[in-house]
């Protein structure tokens, strides 16, 4: 649990993302991309979930990349090289399925990027043709987009102000390729939640499968306490258990993020501390 | 001669903090209370423990202030006294077969468990060591390693077992702390998490290895135990997934399944946020949909935590409730409302997203069910509403897929708990079971009994293919 490295990709007036590698021998070696690990900063710290970039079995490595965007990320990424967690529990959650699924578009958001990396790599490895859309609110916020396009056979970037490729949202980048040309048998998409949502609206038309990676809040993890529930055609299911994956064309997106903000205002609260 | 009267903590304190309620026996109120034993001939009361405690020979050694030696003869069948001295039902145990029970008065026997348990933890802790509690003589130790998982009662009980035996004990907790229903459900001020800590240091000085943080089926499946020379398995993992009412706005920001109301609360300890990240809300009205000691204590921590309203909502009258006597009168000493013979059928929103309430129909007795208690008949035209900030869906649970569905050819019962024979043996040979993942939601006690005899079948089994 020890952490090894740690930098920051990303440093802007208000926001900030952050790596870091940690040594976990046996987590290392069974992470499958689009699993997760949960881990506590100190012992009176929260159980934060976070997305698995990378793992070298080998070595007993596992890279995560998060955005300092709460109290606990923000005490997250306080930790130096020689720091150790307090707890580490891994990995959770299935594994994306992977095959050769033919034509691809693979969309990520923000962070989210990141967690699409794992999943564009192996995708390449299982011979698809991918084609990546990648959106953040402003260039810097654009992380590991040189990464990405080792994976991809287009590469489409979009931010909000115009700084770095198309001005405006990675859905409008969709729905122009999907119009010019449906022939796609997979999308994936990772970003905030709005994203999916709207990513999972311009499929939908095309009835082309749309998987979403959702990141409830949860608490343990392990199916114990529904805390990540969310409804998906119709039934209640546990992001922790059951995800965290999901039919995009089933999600009741409108539910998930009015529970999104459960805790805004313990949030708010907690910030306090850090000043 | 009369009994020990235990005292409890004022109201004010218990309304107010999550300090323990009960103040336990002092020696000279233990001593008066042991002195009432006759030491019947043929100890009823031992008959009545399902963990097989000689409460005679035990209650004797208090008598002779011996408690070192009390506490001795309570762990040759007992590795978690301090716990089970506070949370077992001895009303419907031990104390039932007491022959002052008929008199209403039985000898208490939990309290003075209990109160050696505690004996114990005061004289380790002054000498800074376990007095009770050695290694087994290394030269004897066989060189079978065995992996229990879960790190509950039931599997804390059986890696004891099994450490006596003298067998390599590996015990796999997925959680960040040992414990299990122990640290994440019941709270403080039942069972204060210092008590569970020390119980679990004794079993680790016995020489259990202790692996938190580690998800069997995850972070290592049963084959990869088995190849690195695992010879037995015992499967101890709870009964897991939070079940839910299934009625309309469960979903809504407020309403929380009883498992993560409590795990907030008791294992990431949201009660004393924000010294402690982990947040919890509440508000000042609160419901809770069950009846069961898990009820209670979310209906108790409730009020701890600032509601002024709590409200347990029970389809049954109070005669069926399955929550223990002591935990019911508590609830009404603290000013818990009840509205029994009760269903929730809609939990109504606030229009942003919010709890505001709870639509409620009333019940009458009907005919028996399975469990053989009066089922609810709704009543017509007899719907009301309650007001509410929070509410708690505290109703049971059901089988968490996680471990045992990585498990090729496990056999399951009709409600998906793992099969298992008399022994707690699976229908694979070298994997046992017990506690809730067998019988469903069930007590720490019955926890600690299933896995007693599954160490012992353990133990034969691993002895003949030896």
């Amino acid at each position: 649990m020890k952490i090894l490295k740690s930098l920051v990709l990303t440093d802007i007036q208000d926001t900030r993302i952050s790596e870091i590698e940690i040594e976990a021998g046996n987590i290392a070696v069974k992470a499958q991309p689009g699993q997760f690990v949960i881990l506590m900063v100190n012992e009176t710290g929260e159980r934060i979930p976070l997305t698995i970039v990378s793992s070298d079995p080998k070595r007993g490595l596992l890279t995560l990349i998060f955005q300092e965007i709460g109290y606990s990320t923000k005490l997250l990424g306080t930790l130096k090289p020689g720091d150790s967690l307090y707890s580490l529990t891994g990995p959770l959650g299935h594994p994306t399925l992977l095959k050769n699924y033919g034509n691809v578009i693979i969309v990520g958001g923000g962070v989210g990027i990141a967690e699409i990396l794992p999943v564009a790599k192996a995708l390449k490895d299982y011979g698809n043709k991918i084609y990546s859309i990648l959106g953040a609110r402003t260039k810097e916020l654009l992380i590991l987009k040189d990464k990405i396009k080792n994976y991809s056979d287009e590469l489409y970037l979009t931010t909000d102000d115009g700084s770095l490729g198309e001005k405006g949202f990675v859905s409008m980048v969709l729905e122009r390729i999907l119009k010019e040309n449906s022939d796609f048998q997979w999308i994936y998409c990772v970003g905030p939640v709005s994203m999916m949502r709207v990513v999972s609206q311009i499929t939908r038309p095309y009835q082309i499968k749309t998987t979403v990676c959702l990141n409830t809040i949860m608490l343990d993890g392990t199916g114990m306490c529904g805390s990540c529930r969310l409804t998906e055609a119709g039934k209640v299911k546990f992001c922790c258990v059951d995800g965290p994956e999901f039919d995009g064309h089933q999600v009741d997106f409108e539910e998930l993020i009015q529970r999104q903000g459960r805790f805004i205002s313990q949030e708010k609260q907690a910030m306090q501390k850090l000043q | 001669m009369s009994e020990a009267k235990i005292t409890k903590i004022s109201l004010d304190k218990r309304k107010t903090t999550f300090q323990e309620v009960s103040c336990g026996f002092s020696k000279d109120e233990a001593l008066k209370e042991a002195a009432r034993c006759i030491q019947c001939k043929n100890a009823p009361c031992a008959k009545g423990c399902p963990a097989g405690i000689d409460v005679k020979e035990f209650i004797r050694l208090i008598k002779e202030e011996d408690y070192s030696g009390s506490i001795k003869k309570i762990k040759e069948a007992n590795s978690l006294p301090g716990v089970c001295g506070r949370v077992c039902p001895q009303e419907e145990q031990c104390q039932v077969s007491c022959v002052f029970n008929k008199k209403g008065n039985p000898i208490q026997i939990g309290y003075l468990e209990r109160f050696v348990a505690d004996w114990e933890f005061r004289e380790s802790a002054e000498s800074k060591s376990h007095l009770l509690n050695t290694k087994p003589e290394g030269k004897n130790k066989k060189a079978i390693k065995v992996a229990v998982i879960g790190a509950g009662p039931a599997g804390l009980t059986c890696a004891a077992d099994l450490i006596k035996e003298k067998f390599e004990v590996y015990l796999f907790e997925g959680l960040h702390k040992p414990g299990g229903v122990l640290v994440y459900g019941i709270p403080e001020f039942r069972l204060p998490k210092d008590v569970v800590d020390k119980e679990v240091e004794s079993i680790k000085n016995l020489g259990v290895v202790v692996a938190t943080d580690f998800l069997i089926g995850k972070t290592k499946t049963m084959e990869d135990l088995r190849r690195e020379g695992f010879k037995a398995f015992f499967i101890a993992v709870g009964a897991g997934l939070p079940r839910f009412l299934g009625i309309p706005g469960e979903n809504l920001n407020g309403v929380y399944s009883a498992n993560e109301f409590l795990t907030r609360v008791n294992l990431m300890k949201a009660y004393r946020f924000p010294e402690y990240d982990t947040p919890v809300t509440v508000g000042s009205k609160v419901g809770v949909f069950g009846a069961g000691n898990v009820s209670f204590d979310c209906a108790r921590c409730a009020l701890r935590l600032g509601a002024k309203e709590v409200h347990i909502i029970y389809r049954r009258s109070e005669k069926e409730m399955p929550a223990r006597i002591e935990e019911i009168e508590n609830a009404h000493e603290e000013g818990v409302q009840f509205h029994l013979l009760t269903s929730p059928k809609e939990i109504t929103s606030d229009g942003q997203g919010n709890v505001n309430g709870v639509v409620c129909v009333k019940n009458r007795l009907g005919e028996p069910d399975a469990s053989g208690r009066r089922s609810p008949v709704p009543v017509e035209d007899s719907e009301f509403s309650i007001e509410l900030d929070t509410a708690i869906v505290a109703i049971g649970t059901s089988v968490n897929p996680l471990l045992i569905s990585t498990i090729k050819d496990l056999q399951f019962t009709k409600r998906g708990y793992i099969k298992v024979n008399e022994d707690y043996q699976t229908s694979i040979p070298d994997i046992f079971a017990g506690g809730d993942i067998v019988s469903g939601s069930a007590t720490v006690i019955s926890a600690i009994q299933q896995a007693k005899i599954a160490a012992r079948a353990i133990k034969e089994y691993l002895l003949i293919k030896a």
